[in-house]
C-alpha cells in the first residue's frame, strides 16, 4: 500500500460568507490498526490562518516544525503577520525543495486574507505532496477519504454560508465521508475562522 | 615556499585601530565622498532618486552608462562612489529579489532588500582578503506593508531610512539645501523639481538629460491595488521606473 495511506487521516476546508472552515478527523493508525483517536493534523499559523497536514504522521510533525520555524523567521524579519497567499507560496516552495524525495503530506490551507482596503476575504488552497497549488473558490479536500469528501462536499456545499451553517456543512461532509473510509474517522475537529474569532469544536463520530 | 596559511596577510584587511576605528571603512567613506552626488527625496505620493552622470571625456558614449538601477518592479537604487562595486551590488540585489520571489511569490519589501544588501556590504568589512565596498547606496521602493520608503546603505553596512538625503561629493551642501526645502506633504512632481534644483547647486557644467539620471517610485492608487494584476500580463504594475531622456528634458525645461 502507498505510504500516503500508511497512517490514514483526512482534511477538508470550505469557504463561507466572510469566513472559512477547516476540519479533520483525529485518527492515527498503522495500516488497519488504529492507535490514537486524538491525533490533530490542523495547526494555527496566525490568528486568521490555519494549515492541515494529512498524510504520513512523522511528516506531519516534521512539517509543523519546519513551518513554525519559517513563519517565525518571516514574522520577525518582515515585522508583519504572514498572509494566506504568501504562506501558500511558502508551503509550495518548501515542498518543491524536496521534489525528488518528498514529504508525504498534502497540505490544506484556510484563512482570511487582508485586502488593500483593510477588510478580510476568505482564502482556501491545497497542494499536492510536491507543492502544486490548487486555489479553490468553494472547498478543497485531501487525505485517505479525499474521494468520498469530494462527493459529499459536492452535494452539501453552497455559496454564502454563515459561520454556523458552514460549521454544520463541513461537519456533516467530514463525518459522512470518513464513515466510508477505513483509514479516517475516530472523531473530528472543526475550526471556523471569522474576522474576530476562531470557533473550534471537537466532534465524536463512529468509534469503530 | 610561502608560509602555510599566509601568515599575517591572511587576516582581514580591516583591523581595529587602537582608538577603536576601522580606518579601511573611513577610507571607503572617503571614496564615496569623492564620488558624484546622488540624492533621494520621499514625497507624499512617491519617491525620487537622482544622480549626476558625468563623463571624464566627451568621447565616452554616455548612453550605455547606468547609475540608477532597477532591482525588481518595486525597488530601484542609485549610488555614489565606485562604479564597479555598484555593479556587483546591483547583481547581488537582483539575485536576492528573484530568490525572494521564488519562495514567496512576490517581490521583497524595501526594508528586507535593503537589509540583505547591507549584510553583503557588512560582510566585506569582516572577511579576509577583501576590501570594503566603496559605495553608498540610496534604495527607494514601495511595498504594501510600509508604503514608499527610502534607505541609505553605507560601506560599513549600516543603513537608515530617510525622508530626504544626499550622498557623494556635495552631500553636506545638498543635505542643507534639502533640509530648507523639505516638507512632509511635498508632492512627487515638486520633489522631482527639488531634486533637480539640489543637483544643480553643485553641478559643474551643463545639466542636461544626458548628464543626469532619475528614478521614481509611484504609490499605486487604491483602485490599482484592488484591481491586482494587470490583465494580459499576469504581473502587478511596476511601482519603480527610470525616467526616459525625453521626460527628464521636459522636467529640465520647466
Amino acid at each position: 500500500m502507498s505510504i500516503m495511506q500508511h497512517n490514514g487521516g483526512s482534511v477538508i476546508a470550505m469557504v463561507g460568507k466572510d469566513c472559512v472552515a477547516i476540519a479533520s478527523d483525529l485518527r492515527l493508525g498503522v495500516q488497519s490498526l488504529s492507535i490514537s483517536s486524538n491525533f490533530e493534523k490542523i495547526f494555527p499559523v496566525t490568528e486568521r490562518l490555519y494549515v492541515g497536514f494529512p498524510g504520513l504522521a512523522t511528516d506531519v510533525t516534521t512539517l509543523r516544525e519546519v513551518f513554525r520555524y519559517r513563519v517565525n523567521m518571516y514574522t520577525i524579519k518582515e515585522e508583519r503577520a504572514i498572509e494566506p497567499t504568501i504562506f501558500t507560496q511558502l508551503v509550495s516552495s518548501t515542498l518543491y525543495e524536496r521534489r525528488f524525495g518528498p514529504y508525504f503530506i498534502e497540505p490544506v490551507i484556510a484563512g482570511l486574507q487582508k485586502t488593500p482596503s483593510g477588510s478580510y476575504e476568505p482564502f482556501i488552497a491545497a497542494t499536492d505532496l510536491i507543492g502544486c497549488i490548487n486555489f479553490a473558490k468553494d472547498f478543497v479536500v485531501a487525505g485517505t477519504a479525499s474521494e468520498k469528501l469530494f462527493g459529499v462536499a459536492e452535494g452539501l456545499w453552497e455559496p454564502g454560508l454563515e459561520p454556523e451553517d458552514l460549521f454544520e456543512t463541513i461537519s456533516q461532509t467530514l463525518m459522512n465521508a470518513v464513515d466510508r473510509d477505513a483509514f479516517s474517522g475516530w472523531g473530528a475537529i472543526v475550526h471556523v475562522i471569522t474576522k474576530d474569532k476562531v470557533i473550534t469544536r471537537k466532534l465524536k463520530g463512529r468509534m469503530d | 615556499m610561502a608560509t602555510a596559511g599566509g601568515g599575517a596577510y591572511s587576516y582581514s584587511l580591516t583591523v581595529f585601530s587602537p582608538s577603536g576605528k576601522l580606518v579601511q571603512i573611513e577610507h571607503a567613506l572617503a571614496a564615496v565622498s569623492s564620488g558624484t552626488t546622488s540624492l533621494g527625496i520621499k514625497a507624499s505620493n512617491g519617491i525620487v532618486i537622482a544622480t549626476e552622470k558625468k563623463t571624464s571625456s566627451i568621447l565616452i558614449d554616455d548612453s550605455v552608462i547606468e547609475k540608477v538601477a532597477v532591482i525588481c518592479p518595486n525597488i530601484g537604487i542609485v549610488y555614489s562612489g565606485m562604479g564597479p562595486d555598484f555593479r556587483v551590488l546591483v547583481s547581488r540585489a537582483r539575485k536576492s529579489a528573484q530568490a525572494y520571489w521564488k519562495i514567496h511569490g512576490e517581490y521583497p519589501p524595501t526594508k528586507v532588500l535593503t537589509q540583505e544588501l547591507a549584510n553583503v556590504v557588512q560582510q566585506a568589512t569582516q572577511s579576509g582578503g577583501v576590501r570594503p565596498y566603496g559605495v553608498s547606496l540610496l534604495v527607494a521602493g514601495w511595498d504594501s506593508h510600509r508604503g514608499p520608503t527610502l534607505y541609505q546603505v553605507d560601506p560599513s553596512g549600516s543603513f537608515w531610512a530617510w525622508k530626504a538625503s544626499a550622498i557623494g561629493k556635495n552631500m553636506v551642501n545638498a543635505k542643507t539645501f534639502l533640509e530648507k526645502r523639505y516638507n512632509d506633504d511635498i508632492s512627487l512632481e515638486d520633489a522631482i523639481h527639488t531634486a533637480l534644483l539640489t543637483l544643480k547647486e553643485g553641478f559643474e557644467g551643463q545639466m542636461t538629460e544626458k548628464t543626469i539620471e532619475i528614478g521614481v517610485v509611484t504609490v499605486p492608487s487604491q483602485g490599482e491595488l484592488e484591481a491586482g494584476k494587470v490583465e494580459g500580463t499576469g504581473r502587478y504594475k511596476p511601482t519603480f521606473r527610470k525616467l526616459t531622456e525625453e521626460e527628464i528634458r521636459d522636467y529640465l525645461a520647466l
